[in-house]
C-alpha cells in the first residue's frame, strides 16, 4: 500500500517535470507528428478489425435476444449504436489500445532508460521526460478520438453488413434505428472519456518505462505493469466519469 | 578543470564514496581506476549530476555543480560530452542524426551548417560516408567511434568516457584510446576516463586516480604507476603473473 502511494506520488512528480516547455518547438512538432504516425496511425488496422467485428456481434446479440413481438425491429440499430458509442467503442478499444500502445511505450522508453540513452540526454542538458513523454501524451490525447470516431462508424458498418447478411434486418430499418432518438452529446461524452484514457494509457505507461532499473527482463516487467495498470485505470476512470456525467 | 572536494554518495545504507577529493586537469587525459564495485561510476556519476551525492562539491571551472540552478546546469551539460560504456545512441536515429543532435537542441545552426559540422565530427573519427547507417548496422568499435563524434560535436569543454574501451579487441581498444588522447590535446579538454583496461592507463594516463572502497586509494600518472609499491594498486594492476613479469621488466629498463 505504501509503495502503491509512493508511486502515486512519484507519477505527479513526473507528470510536472513533463508538462515544463520543450526546448525547441520545432523539434517538438517534428517528434509530435512521428508519435501521431506510431501511436496512432499504426493503430488503425487493430481498431478498424476489432470495430467491425465487435459491431457485427452485437447487432446478433441483439437481434437474437429481441424475441417479443412489441418491440420495433428499429431497436436492433438503436441499440447497436447506443452500446457502440457509449461504451464498446470509447472502452473496449481504449483498452485494447492500452495492450498496444502502453507496452510499446513501456518498453520503448524501458529501453531506452536501461541502455543509459536517457542518461545522454540528461547530460546533454535535455529534458528527457519532457521531450520523450510529452509528444506521446499529446500525440495520443489528439489522434485517440479520431480513432474511436474511426471505430464507433465502422462498428455501424459492422453491424449492418452481420444484420443483412443474416437477413435479420433491413438497411432501411437498421439505419432508422441509428438515427432515433440520437444526442450529439453522447459524442460529446464518449469522445471526452476517450481523452482521459489516452492520457491514462500513454503518462502511464510512460512511467513505468522511465523508472524502469536493471536489464531486458525488468524491461518486460514494466511493459506487463503498464498495461494492467492503465487498463486498470481506465476502468475506474470510466466508472467514475458515468457516474459523474449519466447519473 | 574539474575540482572534487569532500564528496560523499550512499545508497541507503551502503555508503559507497567516503570524502572523495581530487582534481581533473584540463587538457589532460585523467584516468579513474579501479576494481569492480569500488564506485568508479558512481564517482562520474556524481560529478555529471546523475546521482546526487549526499555531501561535497564538484567544481566545473569554478562553477559549483551542486549548487546551480537547473537552468544553470544544464548551461554547465551543454559543455559536458559523454561517452557511455554502450555507447548509447538513439537507435531510431541514423548516424548523422546522432551527431547532429546535440546541435539540433541547442544551436540556431541551418541544417547545412549542422551536417558539415556532423561530416567534420565524423571525418575526425574516421567515419566518413557512414552517415546513413543506424546504430544498429554498426560495429561495437563504429558505435564508440560516433558515440565520440557525438560528444565533441558541441565543442565540449569536458569530455567523460565511461570504460570506452569495453567489449572491443585490443586493435580496436587502441585506436580509440589514441582518438580520446588526440581529441583532448587538440582542443584543450578536461577528459575523464573510467577503465579496467591497463593498456589504457599506460598509453593515456596523464593523471590517474586508483578508487579503493570508495576512496581516492591513490593519485599518479602512468609512470608512477609503475615503480610505486602501493600493495593495493598492486594487486589490480599486476594481479597475473605476466603483467608481474611485464612490470619487473619495464623497472629494470627504467633504471
Amino acid at each position: 500500500m505504501i509503495k502503491l502511494i509512493a508511486n502515486i506520488g512519484k507519477y505527479f512528480q513526473m507528470l510536472w517535470i513533463v508538462f515544463s516547455k520543450p526546448e525547441k518547438w520545432r523539434i517538438f512538432r517534428k517528434r509530435l507528428f512521428e508519435e501521431i504516425q506510431l501511436i496512432g496511425i499504426n493503430s488503425i488496422p487493430l481498431v478498424a478489425l476489432m470495430s467491425t467485428f465487435m459491431g457485427g456481434v452485437i447487432a446478433l446479440q441483439t437481434a437474437s435476444n429481441m424475441d417479443n413481438p412489441l418491440l420495433p425491429e428499429y431497436t436492433i440499430g438503436y441499440i447497436t449504436r447506443s452500446s457502440t458509442i457509449l461504451e464498446f467503442s470509447p472502452t473496449i478499444i481504449s483498452l485494447i489500445l492500452a495492450g498496444k500502445v502502453g507496452s510499446n511505450v513501456a518498453s520503448e522508453i524501458g529501453t531506452m532508460r536501461t541502455t543509459e540513452q536517457i542518461d545522454a540526454l540528461e547530460i546533454m542538458g535535455v529534458n528527457s521526460l519532457t521531450f520523450l513523454v510529452l509528444p506521446k501524451i499529446m500525440a495520443a490525447v489528439l489522434f485517440f478520438p479520431i480513432l474511436i470516431i474511426f471505430s464507433m462508424g465502422l462498428s455501424l458498418v459492422g453491424g449492418w453488413l452481420s444484420l443483412t447478411m443474416a437477413d435479420l434486418s433491413s438497411t432501411e430499418t437498421y439505419v432508422f434505428g441509428i438515427r432515433s432518438f440520437f444526442f450529439v452529446s453522447n459524442i460529446v461524452y464518449a469522445l471526452g472519456k476517450t481523452v482521459v484514457f489516452a492520457f491514462l494509457i500513454v503518462s502511464i505507461a510512460s512511467f513505468y518505462g522511465y523508472y524502469t532499473k536493471g536489464g531486458a527482463l525488468d524491461v518486460g516487467k514494466s511493459s506487463t505493469q503498464a498495461v494492467v495498470s492503465s487498463s486498470v485505470a481506465i476502468l475506474a476512470a470510466n466508472f467514475l466519469i458515468t457516474q459523474m456525467f449519466l447519473l | 578543470m574539474i575540482e572534487v572536494i569532500g564528496l560523499n554518495k550512499s545508497f541507503g545504507d551502503n555508503q559507497v564514496l567516503f570524502d572523495i577529493d581530487t582534481v581533473f586537469e584540463k587538457g589532460k587525459v585523467n584516468l579513474i581506476i579501479g576494481q569492480s564495485g569500488q564506485g568508479k561510476s558512481v564517482l562520474a556519476k556524481c560529478i555529471v549530476g546523475l546521482h546526487k551525492p549526499e555531501s561535497g562539491q564538484v567544481l566545473f571551472d569554478g562553477r559549483n555543480f551542486l549548487e546551480l540552478s537547473r537552468a544553470e546546469r544544464t548551461d554547465v551539460r551543454k559543455e559536458i560530452g559523454m561517452l557511455f560504456q554502450g555507447s548509447a545512441l538513439f537507435d531510431s536515429m541514423t548516424v548523422e542524426e546522432n551527431v547532429m543532435f546535440p546541435l539540433t537542441m541547442f544551436t540556431k545552426m541551418s541544417k547545412k551548417e549542422m551536417l558539415e559540422r556532423a561530416n567534420f565530427c565524423l571525418e575526425r573519427v574516421n567515419l566518413t560516408g557512414k552517415n546513413n547507417l543506424y546504430p544498429a548496422e554498426c560495429s561495437g568499435g563504429m558505435q564508440k567511434r560516433i558515440a565520440i563524434a557525438r560528444a565533441i560535436a558541441m565543442k565540449p569543454k569536458y569530455l567523460f568516457c565511461d570504460e570506452p574501451n569495453s567489449g572491443l579487441d585490443p586493435k580496436t581498444a587502441l585506436v580509440i584510446d589514441n582518438l580520446i588522447r588526440e581529441i583532448t590535446y587538440e582542443y584543450e579538454i578536461t577528459t575523464v576516463v573510467i577503465t579496467h583496461d591497463m593498456n589504457s592507463v599506460i598509453e593515456i594516463g596523464d593523471n590517474v586516480i586508483f578508487i579503493y572502497k570508495g576512496q581516492n586509494w591513490w593519485q599518479g600518472n602512468r609512470d608512477s604507476i609503475i615503480t610505486t609499491d602501493n600493495a593495493e594498486i598492486g594487486d589490480f594492476v599486476y594481479a597475473s603473473e605476466f603483467m608481474k613479469e611485464i612490470r619487473a621488466n619495464m623497472v629494470d629498463k627504467r633504471k
